[in-house]
């Protein structure tokens, strides 16, 4: 028998996340109507095979309404973290080209946000641009970029005083060819992982702060709100109504999570044999 | 032409003080020499000068009486004593060749640099496998002054000995002058015609 190795392995874990989260937020786009739909001959039912989550006490359908709230989460993190890491991008090459005053300013700035805690940032973020979707957005976004962004600025300054990079500037090359030469095909795979491993955390983020009644406002069908609700009837034995959206929302942060770590592997040259 | 250094003084730190005072040496390009000195006493830091990669505190190195230029090819190319640092981890050996300028075919196949080894990446190739590379890369058009800094010390004796057969060969044809830092008795002997003892 043919054995996978490591590396046929993380591609094919990562075509599996990618797939299934794009079908997760493609199909909650779809189910958004459904979601909304109230029917109170069918309130608190337990999983069926009709409704393989159940449904809640206004007769929802759990399974359309995870399926959203989980596509909102996703199209959220996605959106928030291609903001923040672009954030971190600009930010960590201003940091490491334009001197030592941009230098101690930026990192001043890194060392301030990394020093509050996430969640308490980011509620007042959330709060003082209003609630809802653009404040869990801009909070998110504003407070995910500082790790990404120490993380390039510290590679390119290395980058910068590494032998070949001083060889192919004597051998004649301007400093944009040695940019997008030497220096772009070290700081993509770092851009891209670092990206790809701050979606769990978006999401993650962005539902605990709508858990906490600071995001998302209450009659979406997002996956924080879901589970605030469900806890006011998970005392009276609807255990389904935190159970499910509860997993779907954890598989989705770990599949975030694999496909970025499988993303590392496969962007890493150290692995191409494995 | 003539490579020299005047009144040469450096150091990495104020306080730290010089790592070397008023060095003074001048090269001809048809001349090979012997840099020679004990470890630590600044003969690769006096190589990074004369390549331009390090600025003197004091004095100047002058080609022809003229400073090395700042920008564009440098006609003082150096070979590092480390080619696994030399050469960009993430590029294909093509692409690092291709930093050259100009590298003739004829020099990559007398270096035995095989056609399969320009697909590969640095991890993938020996140390001297790399150093070719990293020599080959030097000789482009413009070279007129070539710094070898222990390029050779980790390498095998075959290895050794075929690199150092085809540079005294090359920088004999193109009139390249050859600056040598090494601490084996046996390579100077057969490779230099002058030292300069630190």
């Amino acid at each position: 028998m043919k054995t996978i190795n490591q590396r046929q392995r993380a591609k094919i874990l990562l075509a599996a996340a990618v797939l299934f989260l794009a079908a997760v937020a493609v199909a909650g786009v779809f189910c958004h109507d459904a979601a909304m739909e109230t029917d109170f001959s069918r309130k608190n039912l337990a999983p069926s095979l009709a409704y393989p989550f159940g449904t809640d006490w206004l007769g929802r359908n759990m399974f359309y309404r995870t399926l959203t709230g989980l596509s909102m989460s996703i199209l959220i993190g996605v959106c928030a973290a291609g903001v923040s890491a672009v954030m971190a991008l600009v930010l960590g090459l201003a940091a490491a080209t334009l001197g030592k005053k941009a230098d101690s300013v930026i990192s001043f700035l890194i060392d301030m946000v990394m020093g509050i805690p996430h969640i308490l940032l980011l509620l007042l973020i959330s709060f003082a641009m209003g609630k809802g979707l653009k404040g869990v957005i801009v909070g998110v976004a504003l407070t995910h970029w500082t790790s990404l962004a120490r993380l390039i600025r510290g590679e390119v300054m290395q980058l910068k005083q590494s032998e070949y990079i001083q060889i192919a500037r004597k051998l004649g090359h301007s400093n944009f060819h040695i940019a997008r030469k030497h220096m772009l095909v070290h700081l993509f795979p770092q851009f891209v992982v670092g990206l790809v491993l701050m979606f769990p955390h978006a999401i993650l983020h962005e539902s605990s702060i709508t858990f906490l009644g600071f995001g998302l406002s209450t009659e979406q069908p997002a996956i924080g709100v879901i589970l605030s609700e469900s806890m006011k009837y998970l005392i009276m034995g609807k255990w389904w109504l935190a159970l499910f959206p509860g997993i779907m929302l954890v598989l989705t942060v770990v599949l975030f999570d694999m496909g970025g770590t499988a993303l590392r592997r496969i962007l890493d040259p150290n692995s191409v044999h494995k | 032409m003539k490579l020299e250094g005047r009144n040469l003084t450096f150091s990495y730190e104020e306080k730290e003080g010089e790592v070397f005072n008023n060095v003074n040496l001048s090269v001809e390009s048809h001349e090979q020499v012997a840099i020679l000195g004990p470890s630590g006493f600044g003969k690769t830091t006096l190589c990074k000068i004369l390549a331009g990669y390090l600025e003197p505190d004091s004095g100047q190195v002058l080609l022809d009486g003229i400073p090395l230029p700042k920008k564009g090819y440098c006609p003082v190319q150096m070979i590092w004593q480390h080619p696994e640092r030399a050469v960009n981890p993430r590029l294909r050996m093509r692409d690092t060749l291709s930093d050259g300028q100009d590298v003739e075919k004829r020099i990559i196949s007398e270096l035995g640099i095989e056609e399969d080894w320009l697909n590969r990446y640095p991890q993938e190739l020996s140390g001297g496998e790399l150093q070719r590379f990293c020599i080959a890369r030097a000789l482009g058009r413009g070279t007129k002054f070539l710094i070898a800094d222990e390029i050779s010390t980790m390498l095998d004796l075959i290895t050794q000995s075929q690199i150092w057969n085809f540079l005294i060969k090359e920088v004999k044809e193109r009139e390249i002058g050859l600056i040598v830092v090494s601490h084996s008795e046996p390579l100077l002997q057969r490779v230099a015609q002058r030292r300069i003892q630190f």
